[in-house]
């Protein structure tokens, strides 16, 4: 189990890697598609099925949109010469990173290893939803019952993008 | 597009769009929800407006109606919402309904109802997120 | 251990990427790849082993379930990471009509 996934999240990273290098757009944004549809098979192999749907249909209007976007400009990555600003940049980034790496190692001494029981919550959500709501699923319980003002911000923010997008790409005002 | 496209879309466009009504319906039941069924529905319009859609007329029209059906299913999830104040306990997001035997198709309150509600929002969002893009790029031609 | 070290490098990968690279579209790509590092992390969290998906069929005998609240929350994250890249498209291929290139620092050499 363990081994299966670490192989998929080096398959990911090796993916976002090529992604950030690919000299052509359209091959980056397809480079990404493999990392989402790597997640997919992560998602069913951590027993997610919701996540897996959710993610297969998502992913695949994103590159969509993506692959759209990259059509109707252009497909040619800039020629980019290694200057000062470019180094202070990556050093920048390692800087960054090195500050990561540092509050990581710090949190995994909090973090149980991988298949043991990790949040204190899980026992009431998995003991009494079913019992509360009535919902065999119990995502599905959680999602719409005990915390509903999170699904009713995640429609507004939807609804807010898409309010956005329409302002961002109109040009003829409407009468 | 090619008569293949056009005659394999419309083949598989129904069934595509059944699919994803059978998740959100069944999503107290089964995998899914509002959130996967409506982007399945959404895929479907998606490959039918591939498929033949160049008309820009056509796809305005399409827009406003489901800006107006984003707008007022949002609306709709927020009426059941705040119900629950006037319903039983005095709660936000009050399941108010009965709850029923666990596995029946009505059953678990006003879940369904949230399910398909946000489901339409959903669809409809991402449908004028999509149909935004197209009208852009058809006018930039012009 | 291992699984979570991995996650932790592909989010590297996408902060490298947000930092250091002056294409729109490729920055818009880092960081949906820093967001799916985030998802597969509070999966990972959730997994029990020996645990099945958390659903009542009514047919097991004391069933461990995986823990519902992550998914829930990612379910959500999903929805909001599709919402977010759809506006920064629009926003990049509107700059891309206005100044004629994807390059940041051209373009704000351009302003005014």
């Amino acid at each position: 189990m363990e081994v299966t996934l670490s192989i998929l999240l080096g398959f990911m990273i090796i993916g976002a890697i090529f992604a950030l290098h690919a000299k052509d757009l359209l091959s980056a944004v397809i480079a990404a598609g493999i990392v989402g549809y790597s997640l997919v098979i992560c998602f069913l192999l951590l027993k997610a099925p919701d996540l897996a749907i959710v993610q297969v249909v998502v992913e695949t209007i994103t590159l969509i949109i993506m692959v759209a976007v990259v059509l109707d400009s252009t497909r040619e990555e800039l020629k980019v010469k290694i200057d000062t600003q470019q180094i202070f940049n990556i050093s920048l980034a390692f800087i960054f990173m090195l500050a990561l790496i540092f509050f990581f190692v710090q949190a995994t001494d909090m973090l149980n290893p991988f298949g043991q029981h990790s949040l204190r919550m899980a026992s009431a959500y998995v003991g009494e939803t079913a019992a509360k709501t009535g919902s065999a699923n119990l995502v599905t319980g959680v999602l719409f019952d005990f915390r509903g003002y999170d699904t009713l911000g995640e429609a507004t923010i939807l609804f807010t993008a898409a309010i956005g997008v329409l302002t961002i790409l109109r040009i003829k005002g409407k009468k | 597009m090619s008569l293949i496209v056009k005659k394999v879309a419309q083949l598989i466009t129904g069934f595509i769009f059944l699919y994803g009504i059978y998740i959100i319906v069944h999503g107290h039941l089964t995998p899914g929800g509002g959130f996967a069924g409506g982007a399945i529905v959404a895929g479907a319009y998606i490959l039918q407006t591939l498929a033949f859609g160049r008309d820009t007329l056509l796809l305005k029209k399409k827009e406003t109606n489901t800006s107006l059906s984003e707008s007022i299913s949002i609306l709709i999830a927020l009426m059941l919402a705040g119900a629950g104040f006037f319903i039983g306990t005095k709660v936000f997001f009050n399941n108010y309904l009965p709850t029923g035997k666990i596995g029946d198709l009505v059953s678990a309150g006003t879940i369904p109802l949230y399910n398909i509600f946000i489901g339409i929002e959903v669809a409809a969002a991402l449908l004028t997120i999509f149909l935004a893009l197209l009208i852009y790029k058809e006018e930039i031609e012009e | 251990m291992i699984v979570y070290i991995l996650c932790f490098v592909l989010f590297l990968v996408g902060l490298y990427g947000v930092i250091t690279r002056r294409n729109l579209v490729k920055i818009v790509i880092s960081l949906s790849i820093m967001e799916f590092s985030i998802f597969i992390f509070l999966a990972l969290i959730g997994y029990i082993d020996g645990g099945i998906a958390p659903i009542i069929t009514g047919q097991d005998i004391n069933p461990t379930y995986v823990d519902p609240l992550p998914q829930a929350m990612v379910l959500t994250a999903i929805v909001i990471g599709l919402a977010t890249t759809a506006m920064l498209m629009a926003i990049a291929i509107r700059l891309y009509r206005k100044y004629g290139t994807f390059d940041i620092r051209e373009i704000k050499n351009l302003k005014g």
